[in-house]
């Protein structure tokens, strides 16, 4: 749990790039992507995005090896997609697919490394604004967002602990004596964050 | 100021109902005020009235002359309050955004944020991880983290429910050596007696009552008196 795909301070003209040109970047190499069909084409979309990972301040091994980290939870799908590519229209169509979609994935991972989490969220709250009308506060939305990027290593964290209370007991891994204990934990531990948060006057 | 005018406290209805505390007053103008007792005496709801995160069944509370159960916003923009398991205090998944949580909607800009959380962190030995992840920090530098992110507000009077339980010998020393040094008025819930040495004030709790009330020497001497 020691590495998580977030923000990782820097002062690259990539991090000082303001979140809102970041995430519309991102929004239009995504349908950029698309309109690819040509291997050249991929391959010039590749480099740019690890241009970008250069710019951000790593070497290119660095870049290569934080760029493979990002992607690496993700390979069991883009290769079932390789594949599918590969034997329904051939393997160029295969590669062009599962490269546009790596640089897509890449330059995600880009935007999240250099860009710091409460500035993505008050993008989204930005752009959310006009829910309000239907009587969503955004301001709320973006509370849940962050509180959610911020319980996965806290709960990552009490999944070991059950773990190893279960190992120290003896006890075989059920899924049943696994998740019971996790869930009352996590809960517990959402009543207290709760309490936390209306202590720092978020209610009010 | 705190003034706590018979307060009685009930968790619950009907059936299932159960009073925690039972008829305390007490007028507690201090600087440092220590809260000690026995694992479920009612130190933590007693605590707790006063930000009015728990409001009084009966009874009533106040700080500096604001009815927590009229005036809850205003009372805890002056009270800071500071929890037992800093991993559910710290709401930000990194480090600075957390200290800057607590100066949202308070009409500063950013750079004066910014500013604020610098020095904040400076104060406690955080500014080297300013940016990074909370999750990554030792349950000390947690605690720190949990404690500037209270203190960054400026609040008048800092209540604190077993801050230094989940940590070693030496971290709960810095952080009570922190909290020594701060000018604000200090209320401290504690298993750990010789942290309260130098306080002015010790309440003790027994099964829902207030049922000491002195110097720490005194105090603590009848706390092991009862437990013993
Ligand atoms: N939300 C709740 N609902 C019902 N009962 C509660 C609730 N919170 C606390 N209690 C009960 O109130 C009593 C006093 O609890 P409190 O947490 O104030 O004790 P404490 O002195 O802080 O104990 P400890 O030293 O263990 O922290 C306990 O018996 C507890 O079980
Ligand atoms: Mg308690």
């Amino acid at each position: 749990m020691t590495e998580m795909g977030l923000y990782r301070p820097g002062r690259s003209v990539v991090h000082r790039l303001p979140a809102g040109p970041k995430l519309a970047a991102l929004v239009l190499f995504g349908i950029g992507t698309v309109l690819l069909d040509h291997l050249w084409q991929v391959g010039i979309a590749l480099l740019v995005v690890l241009f970008g990972y250069r710019v951000a301040g790593t070497s290119l091994p660095a870049a290569l090896h934080t760029a493979w980290f990002q992607v690496r939870p993700l390979w069991w799908m883009l290769a079932a997609i390789g594949v599918f590519h590969a034997v329904t229209a051939g393997w160029q169509a295969a590669v062009t697919v599962v490269g546009s979609l790596l640089g897509l994935i890449l330059l995600a991972a880009l935007v999240t490394l250099t860009t710091r989490t409460i500035e993505l969220v008050d993008v989204v709250v930005r752009v959310i604004r006009p829910v309000r009308r239907i009587g969503i506060d955004p301001e709320r939305v973006g509370l849940l967002l962050t509180l959610g990027i911020r319980a996965v290593p806290v709960v990552a964290n009490l999944a070991g602990q059950v773990r190893d209370a279960q190992r120290a007991r003896g006890l075989a891994t059920s899924v049943r004596a696994f998740a019971v204990p996790l869930v009352v934990r996590a809960l517990r531990h959402a009543d207290r964050m709760g309490e936390a948060l209306a202590a720092r006057g978020v209610d009010d | 100021m705190i003034e706590i005018e018979n307060v009685t406290h009930t968790y619950g209805h009907g059936e299932q109902s159960r009073t925690v505390l039972r008829d305390v007053s007490v007028r507690i103008s201090e600087d440092r005020v220590g809260v000690i007792g026995a694992n479920g005496s009612g130190k933590s709801t007693f605590v707790r009235l006063l930000n009015g995160l728990i409001l009084p069944t009966q009874g009533r509370v106040r700080v500096d002359g604001l009815d927590t159960a009229r005036e809850g916003r205003k009372v805890r923009q002056r009270v800071g309050f500071c929890f037992t398991d800093p991993d559910a205090q710290i709401v930000m998944p990194t480090v600075a955004e957390d200290v800057a949580f607590g100066l949202r909607r308070r009409g500063l800009s950013a750079t004066e944020i910014q500013q604020r959380v610098r020095q904040a962190l400076q104060q406690h030995g955080l500014a080297d991880h300013a940016d990074h992840p909370a999750h990554l920090l030792s349950g000390g530098q947690k605690q720190l983290l949990a404690l500037s992110a209270v203190l960054v507000t400026e609040p008048s009077l800092l209540v604190m429910d077993e801050p230094t339980t989940l940590l070693d010998l030496r971290n709960a020393r810095d952080v009570a050596e922190r909290v020594a040094g701060l000018p604000q008025q200090v209320v401290l819930v504690t298993h750990h007696l010789d942290l309260l040495a130098d306080y002015d004030r010790v309440l003790v709790f027994d099964d829902t009552r207030l049922v000491f009330d002195g110097t720490p020497a005194d105090s603590v001497a009848f706390y092991r008196k009862l437990m013993s």
